[in-house]
């Protein structure tokens, strides 16, 4: 990008759902897939009388995710009405935090894709999810489904501190894999409990300026925001080199056409009309209350990075792609705890066992893996009992099977010969059959040795060991 | 003596001694109603006089208590006297109704009021104006209007009401009845249809005192689905009755002796005073020097909250629906908006709207609402620094009798300050109650207001009765 005349400022607007067992300002649950308007109360529905009252274990995710963050969580807070009419918003307005919200300030460590660095968080607040509009096919009328009416979103911008689509792709992957770890959130696109919203603008290459932005809507996926900003970047660095004028405006992500269009301008923006909350008082985090919920912050991805190099001697990208997965990476400690070599189980896990998650589809808690029947697999290798070969075959058939590597390895009859009793017969019989080969060997030819142990690997159907083969061979052709 | 013209109180030891049946209550309520209603005009809908099979044991045991049309009773209309809300039928009860059942009480019917409690005439509702069973030619005040007539026309036995910047007393004191504004978070807002959420309380409408304790301390109380209800326990306000006034130090603000304050109410209200000082009670002026700006701040604040909690009727979920095929400019859904809003508010409603939006607009907001909110602060530190002298504040409710039908419809700022000695205890969060002090010479009640610290409507309670049972104004009826 260094010759481009223009380079691209990016910021990102993320709402994430948590988790919650009850919706934020009543006690409807707070959950997935059910029926249409079957989770819904007076309160949820907006209905006339009703009023919010504050989930305690919505606000305590919300400010954790800021103290994860590295954000200044206020100790005095309120929320805010955002007024405008939508159908989906049964109030026609939205509980949101304008002026005060609830974590501002912080910054999130960027790695990955060549990228390395820290991106500012701008704030985070904590507001009310809306339904969601169907329109079906046959037409006519749109319904609304106010199951997803009163979910807690929390809202988390980042400052203009992004450079190019690749950057942003990382970002999310980063900010996804951190709230995974604060355990508030499954951060999952496709169902839409993770949104994205996207504000890009143009500058000239080396400046510190701020150019007219877009905001970009409707990706639904992380490459989707990359694609999208990627689409508006070309777009707008045209429109500029063509000495257009860009306008302030919100613009769409059309999957299908991979391009993006206009929705509104600046001058069509809606004036929310903030104000106070009068139903919920303002509410106070005490320096002991933001203590405990540090204190019950588990490892975060950067210093688990960190601790499995030092602690384990796992190269910094061995340690990141563990880590990746919280799953994983909980499951290697559990690993490393059972067995010394804490290398070969990392391998295992990124080699073999990430093979099969990707061949079945499946993440590893539904692998059916635990880490002690991983270990004890390792140690039939480790020990020579079978090859690393028929390990790797022992893993799948313990994943179709459930049964244990043990187990499998009798049934196969794959323990490997290692008895120099009964493998020497063999090797006597191969330096028998391949004079010739024995010869080049003793003339100094080293690969010859490779061949001879491959030999014996035939005649034992694969159940020698190759160690010992080779120790034996070696042994009697240099006696 | 017909049962619907006695108090719940004395009901209730009657019906305790079997001297009087809930059936033979029921029905002299349905006689009263079928004989006077017509002229008056209080109920939204008539009542059906039946009572629920279930009725639990406690101290309103078989007393039916009419509520406003803006209090949610789960399977009746509420439509807060406006035909945006025609047809909605509330699909739970109100923590006041809960309560009210709890303590054995029953929902006798709903009470007309202004639309959306718009008004302070009760002339603004969608259906029919209520009359004031004193004066039919004059208005009952408002908004609770209808709650305080049906109480004043023996067509009930004790109301609630709903009290944003009078709405209670003032409808009190036009109608000679006992209205009290309780606390803000004293009672409940849940199931209460909002107009200002951080102005309104639910309040109590009885015929004496004793009976607005008796149901103040029914429907009181901390409630989990209103975070802004005190979690503070209720006092048994009935136990303070009949204690002596010696020595409860009386503030009377000099600001609210204004120009305009009719000259009976005046004398009304001097001889209360001098009764009550003949009785040990001091009197000494103080000073709240922002009152001047109280109207102008509600009808900011009020106006503000009030367009937004307006906005969910729009016709998508319940209520009026109007599709507005011959709108090709906007589209299906905003003219559909703009027909059912254009035609389900009155012009009252929108006019408050219109008022609440362009206070909360951006570049408005700092100069309108911003300011409100620290006016908002320094009526709330006049009265602070009042209280820390004296144990409670005595004013007229209102600076005048009951007026015409029509008087003030045409003017609305003249129709604002018929609030002006109410607003000040809903901007400051305080308890204020109209106990009737007088009759003018044409036969209007006149009512005297009585303001107390946060939290200390016994204080209140303590005084109004005192006065009360030295003077006959209580049981005086209208003749209808």
């Amino acid at each position: 990008m260094s010759t481009a005349r223009y380079e691209p400022v990016i910021g990102l607007e993320v709402h994430v759902q948590l988790k919650t067992q009850t919706k934020v300002f009543c006690g409807c649950a707070n959950d997935f897939g059910a029926p249409e308007n079957t989770q819904t109360c007076p309160v949820c529905l907006g209905l006339p009388g009703s009023l919010p009252v504050l989930n305690a274990e919505a606000l305590r995710s919300a400010a954790k995710v800021g103290l994860a963050l590295g954000c200044r969580v206020r100790s005095f807070t309120k929320f805010d009405r955002k007024n405008y009419f939508y159908p989906d918003l049964p109030k026609n307005f939205q509980i949101s935090q304008y002026d005060l919200p609830l974590a501002e300030h912080g910054r999130l460590a960027v790695e990955g894709g060549g990228v390395s660095r820290e991106v500012r968080i701008k704030r985070v607040h904590l507001e009310e999810d809306a339904g969601k509009l169907l329109h079906p096919e046959a037409g006519g009328s749109s319904l609304v489904d106010f199951n997803r009416s009163g979910s807690p979103l929390l809202e988390i911008v980042s400052e203009p501190d992004i450079f190019s689509p690749e950057e942003a792709y990382v970002y999310l992957t980063g900010l996804k894999l951190l709230l995974q770890y604060v355990g508030v959130s499954d951060c999952d696109m496709e169902k839409g409990t993770l949104r994205c919203d996207a504000n890009v603008s143009m500058r000239p290459a080396g400046t510190t300026g701020l150019g007219i932005k877009t905001e970009l809507k409707n990706m639904n996926s992380f490459k989707a925001v990359r694609a999208a900003l990627e689409f508006e970047i070309t777009r707008q660095t045209g429109a500029l080199e063509a000495g257009e004028r860009l306008v302030q405006e919100t613009r769409l992500w059309d999957e299908e056409k991979q391009a993006t269009r206009s929705m509104r301008s600046k001058e069509e923006a809606h004036d929310y009309r903030y104000f106070p909350e009068p139903d919920l008082p303002p509410f106070t985090f005490s320096d002991a209350d933001l203590e405990v919920l540090r204190r019950e912050l588990p490892e975060l991805p950067l210093a688990r990075v960190r601790r499995f190099c030092s602690t384990y001697g796992l190269a910094p990208k061995e340690a990141a792609v563990l880590i990746a997965s919280k799953d994983m990476a909980d499951f290697f400690e559990e690993g490393a705890h059972l067995f010394q070599e804490v290398k070969k189980v990392a391998h295992w896990l990124m080699g073999p066992v990430l093979a099969q998650m990707n061949a079945r589809g499946v993440s590893l808690d539904q692998l059916g893996l635990s880490p002690a029947s991983l270990v004890e697999l390792i140690r039939l290798v480790e020990d020579g009992v079978i090859s690393q070969l028929a390990g790797k075959d022992v893993l799948g058939a313990m994943l179709d099977s459930g049964k244990g590597p043990a187990q499998i390895v009798k049934e196969k009859d794959l323990a490997q010969m290692s008895a120099e009793g009964a493998l020497g017969a063999i090797v006597d019989e191969v330096l028998e059959k391949n004079e010739k080969t024995a010869a080049d060997y003793r003339q100094g030819k080293e690969s010859a040795l490779m061949f001879l142990v491959g030999q014996v690997m035939r005649s034992t159907q694969g159940k020698a060991n190759p160690k010992v083969a080779q120790e034996l061979l070696r042994k009697r052709l240099t006696s | 003596m017909s049962l619907n013209t006695l108090t719940a109180s004395v009901l209730r030891e009657r019906l305790h001694a079997k001297k009087a049946t809930p059936e033979a209550l029921r029905a002299d309520l349905k006689k009263r109603f079928t004989a006077v209603e017509e002229k008056v005009r209080a109920f939204a809908r008539p009542p059906d006089f039946k009572a629920p099979a279930d009725r639990a044991e406690g101290p309103l045991r078989d007393i039916p208590v009419v509520i406003k049309d803006n209090i949610c009773s789960l399977g009746e209309a509420v439509e807060c006297c406006s035909k945006i809300l025609q047809g909605f039928v509330a699909p739970y009860d109100a923590t006041v109704v809960t309560k009210l059942k709890e303590a054995g009480a029953f929902v006798q019917g709903k009470a007309n009021m202004d639309e959306f409690a718009f008004g302070s005439s009760c002339e603004t509702s969608c259906l029919y104006p209520t009359r004031n069973p004193w004066d039919l030619q004059r208005v009952p005040g408002g908004s609770s209007g209808g709650s305080a007539a049906c109480v004043a026309a023996d067509e009930a036995v004790m109301a609630l009401g709903s009290d944003t910047g009078g709405s209670i007393r003032q409808p009190a004191s036009f109608c000679g009845v006992v209205g009290m504004k309780p606390t803000y978070g004293r009672v409940s807002r849940y199931g209460l249809i909002a107009f200002a959420s951080s102005l309104d309380q639910i309040g109590p409408l009885t015929k004496d005192v004793r009976d607005n304790a008796l149901l103040l301390s029914a429907i009181a109380g901390p409630d989990e689905r209103d975070a802004t209800s005190a979690d503070r326990t209720v006092p048994d306000y009935a136990k303070i009755l009949g204690r002596d006034v010696k020595g409860l130090r009386v503030g009377l603000p000099r600001e609210y002796l204004i120009k305009g304050m009719d000259m009976e109410v005046r004398a009304a209200l001097d001889e209360a005073i001098a009764l009550l000082k003949g009785h040990g009670v001091t009197f000494f002026d103080v000073s709240l020097p922002h009152t001047e700006y109280a109207v102008a701040t509600y009808y900011i604040v009020a106006t503000a909250e009030a367009s937004s909690n307006l906005a969910r009727f729009d016709g998508v979920q319940y209520g009026l629906r109007r599709p507005d095929p011959s709108n090709k400019e906007d589209g299906a859904l905003v003219a559909m908006y703009k027909k059912t809003r254009g035609e389900g508010f009155g012009a009252e409603a929108k006019r408050r709207i219109i008022l609440g939006t362009y206070v909360l607009s951006s570049g408005y907001y700092e100069a309108y609402y911003g300011r409100a909110l620290k006016v908002r602060t320094l009526i709330r530190r006049d009265f602070d620094k009042v209280f820390a002298g004296c144990d409670l504040i005595v004013t007229p409710t209102s600076p005048t009798p009951a007026f015409r039908l029509g008087e003030k419809m045409e003017d609305p700022l003249a129709m604002y300050l018929s609030d002006i000695y109410t607003i000040s205890a809903n901007l400051a969060g305080l308890p204020a109650l109209s106990v009737p002090c007088g009759m003018t010479k044409s036969g209007l009640p006149v009512g005297m207001q009585i303001l107390a610290r946060p939290f200390d409507e016994e204080g209140i309670y303590r005084l109004a009765h005192f006065y009360e049972q030295k003077t006959p104004w209580h049981t005086l009826k209208p003749k209808l």
